[in-house]
């Protein structure tokens, strides 16, 4: 197995503000700064343009006003390697779970033989291997998700962008996936963005947690969570862990009772 | 799949019922005007008999649907990619096909003949005119409903739009064209046989089943017109057999609407 090279990046948001057309103000004022390698939650009220951040850096959406910047310069051709998990697995049904992994190498043009190993590699990471031939309806929807996951891994991004990837998960298959999603960060660097309604996953997964209000999306609060990786079972009883539960989920709601 | 006992009985007891209520129906019949409906067995004889101008015809009309149906196949799918690839393209000609599905195609028989010559030409036009319309219409529709997310993701990992089309979108539309080869596959005899009965030629032993049914009509051979109407239906189940075939073998693998039920 060869040892991963690709370093994380970092991802500048610098007074970025989105309208759609002519109607309402979604992200206003939007300055935040992510390191190398940083593990970012957002987490706010509905429409609070959560999503809209992530399809921005993705470059689904162009911005309005201001500047995103990733290593110091505008997303283009150039940018480092980026991979985003959807909500929803986002499988081709048509095509067997290695073939679903590889898709984004045969987008790429990666040679057949690199592409092999590759997948094989993404997909003893997410203990998939033995699914390598099935087809995903014939899978759990955790395990679709983790084909999800090997699939954004394939093509070893520097920035990963995950729009509430377990939000349709019950809390066990979410327990095991966030710790999964950890172990995977301790072999390669990458820095991300996590979409999440759940103030638990975002403080068991990030070591910083943006709380945003909505009408206009705005970024209200930040959190450091200075608890040490690599976090397992046992960090969701430590006490620090559930005091900053507590005090992420009383910034919400009192962003919440703003909002209404 | 091994057809099941259970689905197997209901339908036998309902075909012998069925041959039952023919004999039935025909014995109250005036024996004055009994020849109007020969009895099964009558039916039956009718094939021996006429067993050479029987096969010869369901081949013509065979060929005529085959053509035809492919011929619309090829033509619909390259229309409907060309379709979804623009609103512009779409808005302009959507109408028109529309209307071209409002055509009555046994009033233009006449001027196909005049155009195609009577016979096979004519014959397959026909059936191409009324296997079309539901093949456009379900392919575009299948290839302007592809996941939106999906298309983003190949948008992200920068495909080019010809991967976009043959990765990507022609494959989730199959389901859709599948939908339209199946409605096509039952129109295709039948557009077959409409267009043999109003532009049919016999010149040549080239007539097919509707050119037969006039024949045999202007003859009174009812039990041989029975035969001919039997013949096309087994026409249209091979037809129908071979699409859904077809679907099964590029659909069960992945597609929702093969899911094995417990049942």
């Amino acid at each position: 197995m060869s040892e991963v090279t690709a370093s994380a990046c970092s991802v500048q948001f610098d007074a970025v503000v989105k309208k759609f057309g002519d109607g309402p103000t979604v992200l206003q004022d939007i300055n935040f700064i992510a390191n190398d390698g940083d593990f970012v939650a957002i987490i706010g009220p509905s429409g609070c343009g959560k999503s809209t951040l992530l399809r921005l850096l993705a470059g689904l959406v162009p911005i309005t006003a201001g500047q995103v910047k990733i290593d110091g310069a505008a997303p283009g051709p150039e940018s480092p390697e980026l991979a985003y998990v959807f909500q929803e697995p986002t499988l081709l049904a048509w095509q067997r779970v290695a073939a679903n992994v590889e898709l984004p190498l045969v987008l790429r043009k990666v040679p057949a033989n690199e592409r092999a190993a590759i997948v094989h590699r993404c997909l003893s990471q997410v203990r998939l291997s033995d699914r390598a031939d099935a087809f995903p309806r014939q899978l759990s929807g955790g395990q679709q998700m983790r084909v999800s996951i090997a699939r954004a891994l394939a093509i070893e991004p520097q920035l990963l962008l995950l729009d509430e990837p377990f939000g349709a998960l019950d809390e066990m298959t979410r327990n095991h996936l966030n710790e999964e999603l950890l172990a995977l960060r301790e072999e390669a660097a990458w820095t991300a963005f996590f979409v999440t309604h759940s103030v638990a996953e975002a403080v068991f997964l990030a070591n910083r947690v943006v709380i945003m209000s909505a009408n206009p999306g705005r970024i209200a609060h930040e959190v450091a969570i200075d608890l040490p990786y690599p976090r397992t079972q046992a960090t969701r009883e430590d006490s620090t862990f559930q005091q900053l539960v507590a005090q992420v989920s009383s910034l919400l709601r009192s962003v919440e009772e703003e909002t209404t | 799949m091994k057809p099941r006992w259970s689905t197997v009985w209901p339908a036998l007891i309902a075909g012998v019922t069925f041959v039952a209520l023919w004999y039935g129906t025909r014995a109250m019949i005036s024996p004055a005007r009994d020849f109007m409906l020969p009895p099964p067995h009558e039916v039956l004889a009718a094939f021996g008999e006429h067993s050479t101008e029987l096969l010869s015809a369901s081949r013509n009309t065979g060929i005529g649907a085959l053509l035809g149906f492919s011929l619309a196949v090829v033509v619909a799918a390259l229309l409907a990619l060309t379709l979804s690839l623009s609103n512009l393209i779409r808005a302009g000609l959507y109408p028109y096909l529309m209307m071209m599905q409002m055509m009555p195609v046994i009033v233009i028989a006449p001027i196909l003949v005049l155009w195609a010559g009577a016979g096979l030409p004519s014959v397959t036009i026909i059936t191409f005119l009324i296997c079309f319309f539901p093949l456009v219409v379900n392919t575009t529709q299948g290839l302007i409903s592809t996941d939106r997310r999906l298309v983003e993701l190949f948008k992200m990992y920068r495909a080019t739009k010809w991967q976009e089309i043959v990765r990507l979108r022609v494959p989730a539309a199959l389901p859709y064209f599948f939908t339209g080869l199946r409605i096509a596959g039952t129109l295709a005899p039948i557009g077959a046989i409409v267009g043999d009965f109003s532009a049919g030629n016999s010149a040549g032993n080239g007539g097919g089943l509707g050119f037969l049914t006039l024949i045999y009509g202007a003859q009174f051979k009812m039990a041989a017109l029975f035969a001919t109407v039997l013949s096309g239906c087994v026409l249209g189940f091979v037809f129908v057999a071979a699409v859904s075939g077809l679907s099964w073998l590029c659909l069960h693998q992945w597609h929702d609407s093969y899911e094995k039920s417990d049942n």
